[in-house]
C-alpha cells in the first residue's frame, strides 16, 4: 500500500463514556503517532471498543473528545479515504458475497472498480471464496475481509478492533508484517488486543487500559525494560551480594533465577566487576506481563484466564 | 492525564471530495438487491404481480374484467411487499449490523436514511409502473380471451392516487424501521398496524357511533383506503394529511432522533 508521505494522528483527549452510573470508559488520553503501530491492550470489557467505537463517532463520548489529526471522525468528507476502520469483523450482512462487501465500499468511497480484485489479492482471499456468501466464513476470512475493507481507501490511519482474532500463526504473522509495512511508510496504526503476546508481537507503542481506565503507556521498548533484569549465575548468592553492595534492589525466585530492577548492561557490569560467571542474562518480560495479570484477574468473571 | 501535545499534522488528501448524496442513494439502491432474501423480495413483486394478473383472468366474473380489476389485484400484494423492503432496508443496519461500517464510511446517519427513503420509494414507483404495464396487459389479454369489451376505467388522476398510496404503505415501513430498529420487531409491528389495528377499527366503527364520525380523522388505513377507491373530496385529502401527520410523519421523526442518537454496536 502507499500513503504517500501523508502523516496523521489519533488525538484522544479526557475521554470519557458513562451508562447511567457505570463509568465505561474514564477519562481515557493518549496519541497514536503516524509511522507507529500502537497497541491498545486491555481485558474483555475493558473500555477498548467503547473507545473506538468513539473515535470513529458510533458512539458519542460523555465527554471528552477523539480526533483525526485535528479533526472529528464526522467531520472527514470522505472518511473511508482517511482513516480505515474495522470494529467487529462478524458486523457484515451474512447474504453478501465478500466480492460484494468490498465493492459497496469501494463505491461509497468513489474509488475505481479494480481496487476491489487488488485489494482481495492483498489479503489472499481468492476468486471462489471471495464468491461465497459472508455467512459461510471462517472468523480469519472474515477478518481478512475487514483488513481489505479498512484498507481499500488507502488511508493514512487504521483503527482495528481485535483484527488477530481468529487468525492462526500464520495469520498473526502476515497481519503483523502488514502492519508493520503500514507503518514504515508512514501510517498510523491503533489497534487492540486482549492478548498480551499478540500486542508484543505487532505494536511499537503500548497503552494499557483496565475498567476503564489507562493503566500505562509508552514505547514497548520502554515498559518491558522498566520490568528490570533476569539472571542467573553459578554462584547466585555472590551475585546477589555484588548487586546488592551496587545498591540495586534484588529478589531470587524459587526457579533459582534473580530479579534485578536494572537493566542488563549494569548486571553484567556489576557481575564482571566481581567476577561472578553469568549463565543468564536478559529483559524480564515479567513487569508488563505481571502487570496485565493482575489486570485481568481483577475484572475476571466465570471465565478461565487466557 | 493530559495528551502529550504534538502538533497535529493537519495533511489533508488533495484527492479526496465529500460523498455527494447521489452516490449514497446509488449503494443504497444496490443494498437493496444485493442479498438473496433482497433479491427475492424484488423477485416476488414481479411473480405476484404475474400471479395476480393471471388470477384475475382466470377467477373474476367477465363483467368485472376491467383495468381496475387488474390495477387492484396487482397492486394489493405491492402494498404488502414494498413496505417489508423498506423496513429491511433500515433495520438491516442494525439487525445484520452492517451499520458498523454504513456509518463509520456516512457518519452523517441522516443522509444514510435519506439515501434508504429516496432508493425505497424509487422501488416503489418503479414497481407501480410495472404493476400498471402487466395489468394492462392482463387487461388485453383477459378480454381478447373472453371475447368482452376492453375497459380503461382508471384516470390519470386515479392512477396518480393508487401510486400515492402505496407510497404511504411503503414510508410507514421506512417510519417504522427507524422507529424500531430490528427486522423483526419491525416486521410484527407493521403486521399488526396494517392488518389487526384495520379490523379493531372496523369493530369498534360498527358498534360506536362516535368512532364512525372521527375515524377518517384518526385511522391513516380508513384515510388512505380511499386512495385506492379513486379520487378525493377536499375532505378526504384533509383526512390523509391529517392522519399521516400523526402516524407517519411525527413518529418519523422522533424515529430520525432515535436513529441519530443512538449507539451503533
Amino acid at each position: 500500500m502507499d500513503t504517500r508521505g501523508r502523516s496523521a494522528m489519533i488525538t484522544i483527549d479526557s475521554l470519557s463514556k458513562k451508562y447511567g452510573a457505570g463509568i465505561v470508559v474514564d477519562d481515557i488520553s493518549f496519541v497514536a503517532p503516524a509511522g507507529r503501530v500502537t497497541g491498545f491492550l486491555g481485558p474483555n470489557g475493558a473500555g477498548k471498543s467503547t473507545s473506538m467505537r468513539m473515535m470513529v463517532g458510533l458512539t458519542s463520548p460523555t465527554s471528552g473528545s477523539a480526533t483525526i489529526s485535528g479533526r472529528r471522525f464526522a467531520d472527514l468528507p470522505n472518511p473511508g479515504r482517511e482513516v480505515g476502520v474495522m470494529l467487529d469483523a462478524s458486523a457484515q450482512h451474512a447474504g453478501r458475497t465478500g466480492r460484494e462487501i468490498l465493492t459497496i465500499a469501494q463505491r461509497m468511497m468513489g474509488l475505481p472498480g479494480r481496487r476491489v480484485a487488488e485489494l482481495l489479492e492483498l489479503v489472499s482471499l481468492t476468486e471462489t471464496e471471495a464468491n461465497r456468501r459472508v455467512g459461510n466464513y471462517s472468523l480469519g476470512m472474515r477478518q481478512r475481509l475487514g483488513i481489505a475493507t479498512a484498507l481499500i481507501g488507502d488511508p493514512a490511519v487504521l483503527i482495528l478492533d481485535e483484527p488477530a482474532n481468529g487468525l492462526d500463526p500464520a495469520g498473526i504473522r502476515w497481519m503483523r508484517d502488514l502492519l508493520r509495512d503500514y507503518a514504515d511508510q508512514g501510517g498510523t496504526v491503533l489497534l487492540s488486543s486482549h492478548l498480551l503476546h499478540e500486542i508484543e508481537v505487532i505494536a511499537d507503542d503500548i497503552v494499557m487500559i483496565g475498567k476503564g481506565r489507562i493503566v500505562c503507556q509508552g514505547s514497548k521498548t520502554q515498559l518491558l525494560q522498566s520490568a528490570g533484569t533476569v539472571a542467573r549465575a553459578a554462584d547466585l548468592y555472590a551475585l546477589k551480594r555484588a548487586l546488592d553492595t551496587s545498591g540495586l534492589h534484588t529478589t531470587v525466585a524459587d526457579d533459582g533465577a534473580l530479579r534485578a530492577d536494572a537493566d542488563p548492561t549494569r548486571v553484567g557490569r556489576v557481575a564482571q566487576e566481581a567476577g561472578v560467571a553469568l549463565i543468564e542474562l536478559r529483559t524480564a518480560d515479567g513487569g508488563l506481563e505481571e502487570m496485565f495479570l493482575q489486570l485481568t484477574a481483577d475484572t475476571q468473571r466465570e471465565r478461565k484466564a487466557a | 492525564m493530559t495528551a502529550t501535545v504534538v502538533d497535529p499534522v493537519r495533511e489533508q488528501r488533495a484527492d479526496v471530495y465529500p460523498v455527494p448524496l447521489s452516490r449514497v442513494i446509488n449503494v443504497e439502491l444496490r443494498k437493496m438487491f444485493d442479498t438473496r432474501s433482497g433479491f427475492w423480495l424484488m423477485a416476488s413483486i414481479v411473480i405476484t404481480a404475474v400471479l395476480t394478473t393471471i388470477g384475475t383472468i382466470a377467477f373474476a366474473p367477465d363483467a368485472d374484467l376491467t383495468y381496475y380489476t387488474f390495477a387492484k389485484a396487482i397492486g394489493f400484494p405491492m402494498t404488502v411487499v414494498l413496505p417489508i423492503i423498506a423496513i429491511l432496508s433500515i433495520t438491516g443496519e442494525w439487525s445484520q449490523r452492517s451499520g458498523l461500517t454504513t456509518f463509520t464510511l456516512v457518519p452523517h446517519r441522516n443522509r444514510v436514511i435519506a439515501a434508504k427513503a429516496v432508493s425505497s420509494v424509487a422501488v416503489a414507483i418503479a414497481s407501480m409502473l410495472f404493476a400498471f404495464v402487466i395489468g394492462a396487459i392482463g387487461n388485453l389479454v383477459g378480454t381478447a380471451i373472453t371475447g368482452t369489451e376492453t375497459v380503461w376505467d382508471v384516470s390519470l388522476a386515479e392512477g396518480v392516487n393508487i401510486v400515492l398510496g402505496s407510497l404511504l404503505c411503503l414510508l410507514t415501513g421506512t417510519m417504522l424501521g427507524m422507529l424500531i430498529r430490528s427486522s423483526a420487531g419491525a416486521l410484527v409491528a407493521y403486521f399488526v398496524y396494517s392488518l389487526l389495528l384495520p379490523t379493531v377499527a372496523g369493530i369498534l366503527a360498527a358498534s360506536q357511533g362516535w368512532f364512525r364520525d372521527l375515524q377518517p380523522w384518526v385511522d391513516l388505513n380508513y384515510a388512505q383506503a380511499a386512495l385506492f377507491e379513486g379520487t378525493l373530496t377536499a375532505e378526504q385529502w384533509a383526512n390523509v394529511a391529517v392522519t399521516a401527520s400523526a402516524w407517519l410523519l411525527l413518529p418519523a421523526l422522533l424515529g430520525l432522533r432515535m436513529v441519530m442518537k443512538s449507539e451503533v454496536k
